[in-house]
């Protein structure tokens, strides 16, 4: 088991400390500390950079998750003048964040491998171009280059894909994302305010719910205000909902992509009657506007109640069936196994999270590792499988379906009684929070920092997928290139949950 | 083999008889077009206006926008006089961007007019569409994804997506336009063949929508190339979506 940490503060999730709680350490002392942690299987959760008044002075973050232990760190120091030491080639798994933290204040990571924007986001003087630019590349005859996107050929958000290919075989892929960049973390700078939220419902319109849970908790921190328990064990359904809503969407994609259409058809249908119940509870299908600080939206009366478990009975019977299909299908399985293979070394060292970790057999999950809500007082457990391949990302989503299913029975037959009603208050001033919570692809991780009048002088999100891109790369490689969208697919990252 | 017949038996036809038969049934709080009631409305307050995270509203004339409106209630929680009503219309799309401006008092919207005849000779019973995610968060792209799957059964309209431009004859765009989308946004257009249409979908398409005054975004497809169809909603509802997609075909 790891020992203490002695050098970065420790922290509880969703709550706040003083910034002054959080000691400014040497940089190399502070590198060190995040490699030493990270050899104590701590993981890199948030890594980013902070303005301060003076214009050659910038502070970098660092949260720290040791899933072993539920516990979290802080740690913080400060950078004069244009460079950083990179730790990339020590701990892989911190390699985006150094990027992010080059492109968004100018300062070089000294040592990074492979230096390149992560958004290309544009500046007056000098205009990037997303995805143009230098690729990894492999000469030979034999070596082919293959280019998709940013448009693909689905419904589908923009990304663009860069393979070198011998033959079939793909050697290499490079990503390279930021086409959906929408300046979501400068916009709520000086916040919050009445448009906060809705940029939390939208950074990633597929986590509305996971985004909104987590940002509310930073704020019920702040203000020292809390959810009833009535709300708390509503938003945990809403969050549940929408990991069943996706997960099913996602064996039916699956299934779609191996050509296997029985299960396509009805997941994609049964998916939406998912979206439909938590249209039941708040209105809108992807539960917009449900979750607030320490309240919700609206409540449900006994009727919907009813309704929605007599809904999810009816769906619980029809998803097993359209699933089990999958499993006892040869054609199916001889495609989903030993396909985009993510070994577990590879998944802690590029600090993978969610659905991929638990398929790489890494016991990973916010629920239990970190609970918050109503997982504080309800433990869900972990699901894992060790193969590390399509099968493993499709056979977790069905453990963690019934998972849920199960959850949301049990809390809509015992709910609490109380009020939702959302309230305010003042939030702190000079304070950093941290909230965490298991979004249905992974870890989603918020950190706002607020200043001298309790507004937000940072807020930095990290969707799970800004963890799992590269993962999904390595995951690739020496397969053919024909079975990349089904690799994709057992991701199913997103593009603008990345790109922010 | 037995199984998924025996399955496929269970699960049923599952194809909705609209727009033959009457539509799906929508949640009881689902919401649609805003009804704004002047006799409650006291014209001096600005609750609403000063609430609405989109400026949807106008404070003066107190009409709303519904190519900006998230469909958010921030309005309709911050009016004393529960003046502002979101009610269950689902029909909502547009030809002409103005006509998305809904006045005091108004009941119906000037929803979309068929094609004109020659296009609809072309397009009627057979159109495809190429979609393009230009900034959309996942959430429009979601409902209109949803429309191929059974219950909806987009393909029976003659309705379909295609993998390339080269094959397309139209457009159905999501999201503000981001500035790093904005060249493969154009070059999509152009290398679809004339005649072509193009349709957007959600508030962020229409006006930009949350991000409108983001320097990373435009204000909507609009602003970059010509538009035949506006389909509002943050996201709209699946409904919506093919309601509007209906009209312009004049099969509604
Ligand atoms: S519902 Fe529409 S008009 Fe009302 S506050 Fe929300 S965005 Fe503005």
């Amino acid at each position: 088991m790891a020992a203490i940490n002695h050098t970065f503060t420790p922290i509880n999730n969703t709550s706040a400390i003083p910034l002054e709680k959080i000691p400014v350490l040497a940089v190399d002392d502070f590198m060190q500390s995040i490699l030493k942690s990270v050899q104590k299987s701590h993981r890199i959760s948030s890594y980013f950079g902070v303005a301060t008044d003076k214009i050659d002075t910038t502070l970098l973050y660092v949260i720290l998750s040791d899933d072993d232990e539920n516990r979290l760190f802080v740690g913080r120091t400060e950078i004069t003048g244009g460079s950083f030491p990179s730790l990339t080639a020590l701990c892989p798994q911190i390699h985006l964040f150094e990027r992010e933290i080059a492109e968004q204040f100018g300062l070089q990571p000294i040592g990074h491998p492979w230096l390149k924007p992560v958004r290309y986001t544009r500046n007056k003087t000098s205009p990037v171009e997303p995805a143009v630019g230098d690729f990894y590349r492999i000469d030979g005859d034999q070596i082919h280059e293959v280019a998709v996107g940013p448009v693909h050929a689905g419904i589908i958000e923009p990304g663009h894909f860069r393979f070198q290919c011998n033959g079939e075989k793909v050697l290499h892929l490079e990503i390279a994302l930021g086409f959906q960049h929408r300046g979501i973390e400068e916009a709520l700078i000086g916040g919050p305010d009445k448009k906060t939220i809705h940029y939390m419902e939208t950074a990633a319109g597929d986590t509305t719910i996971g985004h909104t849970t987590t940002y509310c908790q930073i704020i019920e921190a702040l203000s020292h205000t809390k959810k009833t328990a009535r709300a708390q064990v509503l938003s945990g359904i809403a969050l549940e909902l929408e990991r069943l809503a996706n997960h099913i969407g996602d064996l039916g994609a699956l299934s779609g992509d191996v050509g296997f259409l029985p299960t396509a058809s009805f997941c994609g249908r049964i998916r939406g009657d998912f979206l439909n119940c938590t249209g039941l509870l708040c209105g809108n299908r992807f539960g917009r506007g449900f979750i607030k600080p320490s309240g919700l939206g609206s409540d449900i009366d006994s009727t919907t109640v009813d309704t929605l478990l007599k809904k999810i009975i009816v769906l619980t019977k029809e998803t097993k069936d359209a699933i089990s299909l999958l499993w006892s299908n040869q054609s199916v399985m001889a495609r989903f196994e030993d396909t985009g293979l993510l070994t577990g070394q590879q998944a802690i060292e590029l600090g993978v999270v969610g659905v991929a970790a638990r398929a790489s057999g890494l016991s990973r999950d916010a629920r239990l590792n970190h609970p918050s809500g109503v997982f504080r007082f309800f433990q869900m457990h972990t699901c894992t499988v060790d193969s590390g391949d399509v099968f493993a990302r499709a056979y977790i989503r069905w453990l963690e379906i019934e998972q849920s299913i199960d959850f949301i029975i049990k809390q809509l037959t015992s709910l609490p009684d109380g009020s939702v009603t959302p309230s305010s208050n003042d939030l702190d001033k000079n304070c950093l929070s941290v909230a965490i919570n298991e979004g249905w692809r992974g870890e989603i991780c918020h950190v706002a920092i607020t200043g001298e009048n309790g507004q937000f002088v940072r807020y930095k999100i990290v969707d799970p997928s800004f963890h799992n891109w590269y993962a999904l790369a390595e995951a690739v490689k020496n397969q053919e290139i024909s079975d990349f969208p089904l690799c994709n697919k057992s991701f199913n990252l997103s593009y603008c949950g990345h790109d922010l | 083999m037995f199984k998924e017949i025996l399955i496929r038996m269970i699960q049923g036809k599952r194809t909705f008889k609209y727009p033959k038969g009457p539509a799906p049934v929508l949640p009881g709080k689902f919401k649609g077009r805003p009804y704004i009631d002047s006799a409650l409305c006291d014209v001096n307050c600005n609750s609403c206006s000063d609430a609405c995270p989109v400026d949807a509203i106008n404070s003066q004339t107190k009409t709303i926008d519904l190519g900006n409106c998230l469909f958010c209630n921030d309005c309709t929680d911050a009016c004393h006089s529960k003046a502002i009503v979101f009610t269950k219309d689902y029909r909502l799309s547009v030809r002409d961007r103005n006509d998305l401006i809904i006045h005091p008092e108004q009941k119906e919207i000037e929803l979309a007019k068929e094609l004109n005849q020659q296009m609809k000779r072309i397009f009627g019973r057979s159109l495809t569409l190429r979609q393009v995610s230009a900034g959309g968060c996942g959430a429009c792209e979601a409902d209109v994804n949803v429309l191929g799957t059974i219950g909806w059964d987009l393909g029976r309209f003659g309705i379909k997506f295609a993998a390339s431009p080269r094959h397309a004859d139209g457009l159905l765009v999501t999201g503000p336009v981001t500035k790093n989308m904005e060249l493969a946004l154009k070059k999509t257009y152009d290398a679809i063949p004339e005649p072509k249409i193009v349709i957007v979908v959600g508030a962020c398409a229409i006006s930009g929508g949350l991000y409108k005054d983001h320097p990373q975004a435009n204000k909507g497809v609009e602003s970059i190339i010509p538009v035949d169809l506006f389909i509002p909603g943050c996201p709209p509802n699946p409904l919506t979506i093919l309601d509007g997609l209906l009209r312009l075909l004049g099969r509604v």
